[in-house]
């Protein structure tokens, strides 16, 4: 069983909602990566997405703009990221996502980059500016390690699509709650539910709601609906603060409220 | 040679669409509504007589006596795209977009743009229709490309200055892709290149033939004949991909593509993504990219802020593949060179990047017969330049 699948699992078991945290690898440089890394491991993720940074992410706001450029000037890579997978992989359990962008998957060499995850000990794909039209050239190579593809969905899918999409995704399915690029918002967008609702006509899967979540208030009141939610810029920002750890206990108590 | 990409914009393995989720319903919706205006007559009608009362179409195919005599081999023709409204070709493309944005009801207009002739034509169009415009533009090159800001600034568009990165073209276009995610559902993104996701390469292409439409008729009336060879310079490559795209499959006419290859290609810093780069994917699709080892994109150099960009349109990675285009590299010291002879020979004040490809112009026409024809696609005039060439 993929440990995604055995994840959430546990959760639905549990009663639990879902902490997915995302982290850029490599930044500020690759020793205190690896330990802010640790830090919200042991703080309570439930799935972890690492970042491979890359020089023009499109669909990042400024604070993952920032980290990707300060994890490229310290060296980071493909191959990088891989290691620091290779190393959590030996001290934690849980489910690791890739989450970047298509060129240094693309120049990496699809089959060698799937090798290289699985063997690293990823579980999974998220490659944020390839449809899933594109990632056509990338699913056989997934499929022969043994990789999940995250299906993203957006506010703008319509139904015929996200069912399109959905048809014969694993894993979870990452709903991104904004239309907008990553980072925080003042307010969480109000008719998710009626999103999810939809989006639960076309799949079992489950569902992890992401983008602009900063604050345990708010992974309160986007998790109602959805199984686990995402929290990336709050988290690369709290890194650089020194807040990490007491940002993660904040939205791991809020989630876990009864 | 496949002259029209698939369903879901591929040139061979070139193009597509990678971008991010939210953009893919409004991507769909523009392609419907293209394919929709590109066979209505209405549309058609309305876009020919714009460019025809409005830009000043045709434009000009000239015969360069001086610049042809001091060479000393084929006879050199200028179409001359500087002459257009707004002084480039940009404006055949943002006026086509522009038509096409009202049609579907879209009232804000977004460009990105490098030299400003692209950012120009966009808020140009956008006062013509009575549309709000944004342009997102590198701070690099709203310094040196002053002129164009306050052109824009003058025809009511808000210029957005870009600080990530080079500050150059590239960035611009990353954040002209991460501002229409957070507006596409009444935004109406306006690409000035042959690049981009799916459907704006065939489009922008579609709305530049005009390019070579004209050309075509216009040698024919004045020499009888196709030319032997057509040039232009290729950043994007919309110039280039307009005049060439006509003459796709005329075997016999030699078309070459110009790239800025800025301080040299030995020496890392140039703009050159055909010659110099590698097969990569940017800004929504597939194609030459450059590129370190690691798939991270380079920084470009040119002295030309319009082909100051990393990346080139999909179908001229096609064409560079297939052989049906020649692709070289002009230096920013040889462009300059070129923009100096054609303004003293001619009288005319070429824009540093329509200059790249009189320099490449110059040096294939010597080692031609004097019963050789050559074209240079003139793309834009060159009082943008001012702040950049010296005045002795």
């Amino acid at each position: 069983m993929n440990r995604i699948d055995a994840a959430f699992a546990r959760l639905k078991q549990a009663g639990r909602k879902g902490l997915v945290g995302y982290l850029t690898a490599g930044d500020p440089d690759r020793a205190a990566s690896e330990a802010d890394l640790d830090a919200a491991i042991a703080g309570g993720l439930d799935v972890l997405e690492l970042g491979v940074p890359f020089s023009d992410p499109t669909a990042d706001g400024p604070v993952i703009q920032a980290a990707s450029q300060r994890a490229l000037a310290a060296g980071m890579d493909v191959d990088g990221a891989l290691e620091i997978v290779a190393g959590l992989r030996r001290r934690h359990a849980l489910p690791i996502v890739l989450f970047g962008y298509a060129n240094p998957f693309f120049r990496h060499g699809y089959d060698r980059l799937c090798a290289d995850a699985a063997a690293a000990g990823a579980d999974g794909l998220l490659v944020v500016d390839m449809t899933f039209e594109e990632a056509a050239e990338l699913q056989p190579d997934m499929d022969r390690h043994g990789l999940y593809r995250i299906p993203l969905i957006a506010p703008t899918t319509p139904p015929a699509r996200a069912a399109r999409i959905l048809t014969g995704a694993r894993g979870f399915v990452y709903y991104i709650m904004v239309t907008g690029v990553t980072g925080a918002r003042a307010r969480v967008a109000a008719d998710i539910d009626r999103h999810l609702r939809a989006l639960r006509q076309c799949t079992d899967l489950p569902v992890a709601v992401g983008f602009g979540v900063s604050n345990g208030a708010q992974a309160r009141a986007a998790s109602a609906a959805a199984d686990a939610v995402v929290v990336g810029s709050a988290l690369v920002k709290a890194a650089r603060e020194g807040r990490l750890p007491a940002l993660v206990s904040e939205l791991r108590a809020a989630l876990d409220a009864p | 040679m496949p002259t029209q990409p698939d369903n879901m914009g591929h040139f061979g393995i070139y193009g597509g669409r990678y971008v991010a989720e939210t953009l893919m319903p409004a991507l769909e919706e523009l392609d419907r509504a293209y394919r929709e205006a590109r066979s209505d007559p209405a549309f058609q009608a309305e876009f020919r007589r714009l460019l025809a009362d409005y830009v000043g179409r045709p434009s000009p195919l000239y015969l360069a006596e001086r610049l042809t005599a001091a060479c000393g081999g084929a006879r050199i023709y200028l179409k001359r795209e500087d002459l257009n409204h707004t002084g480039a070709h940009k404006i055949n493309n943002t006026i086509g977009q522009a038509l096409l944005a009202r049609r579907m009801g879209k009232r804000r207009l977004m460009a990105e743009t490098g030299a400003g002739q692209h950012g120009v034509a966009a808020a140009t169009a956008a006062a013509l229709f009575g549309m709000e415009c944004d342009v997102y533009m590198g701070e690099e090159d709203i310094v040196r490309q002053a002129p164009n800001v306050r052109r824009m600034k003058l025809l009511r568009a808000r210029v957005v200055p870009v600080s990530s990165g080079t500050r150059t073209l590239k960035d611009a276009m990353s954040e002209a892709l991460r501002a229409w995610v957070a507006a596409v559902e009444d935004t109406f993104y306006v690409i000035g290149s042959v690049a981009g996701p799916h459907p704006y390469p065939l489009m922008v292409r579609d709305f530049q033939r005009v390019i070579g439409d004209e050309t075509r008729r216009q040698i024919v009336e004045k020499e009888g004949r196709l030319p032997d060879m057509i040039l232009a310079c290729v950043g994007g490559g919309s110039n280039a991909a307009g005049i060439f795209y006509p003459f796709l499959e005329d075997r016999a006419v030699r078309l070459v593509g110009v790239e800025a290859a800025g301080l040299g290609l030995a020496s890392g810093k140039h703009a050159a993504s055909i010659v110099g780069g590698q097969v990569g994917i940017l800004h929504g699709s597939k194609s030459y990219v450059l590129q370190d080892g690691h798939g991270q994109i380079l920084n470009a150099h040119s002295i030309s802020a319009g082909l100051d960009y990393p990346g080139v349109g999909p179908e001229h990675a096609l064409w560079a593949d297939t052989k049906r285009v020649e692709y070289c590299g002009i230096t920013d010291d040889e462009a300059v060179e070129a923009f100096y002879r054609l303004t003293r020979l001619e009288g005319i004040i070429p824009a540093l990047e329509s200059a790249h490809a009189v320099a490449e112009a110059v040096k294939r026409a010597r080692g031609m017969a004097g019963d050789g024809i050559i074209v240079v696609n003139l793309s834009g005039r060159g009082d943008k330049d001012m702040g950049i060439v010296k005045v002795e």
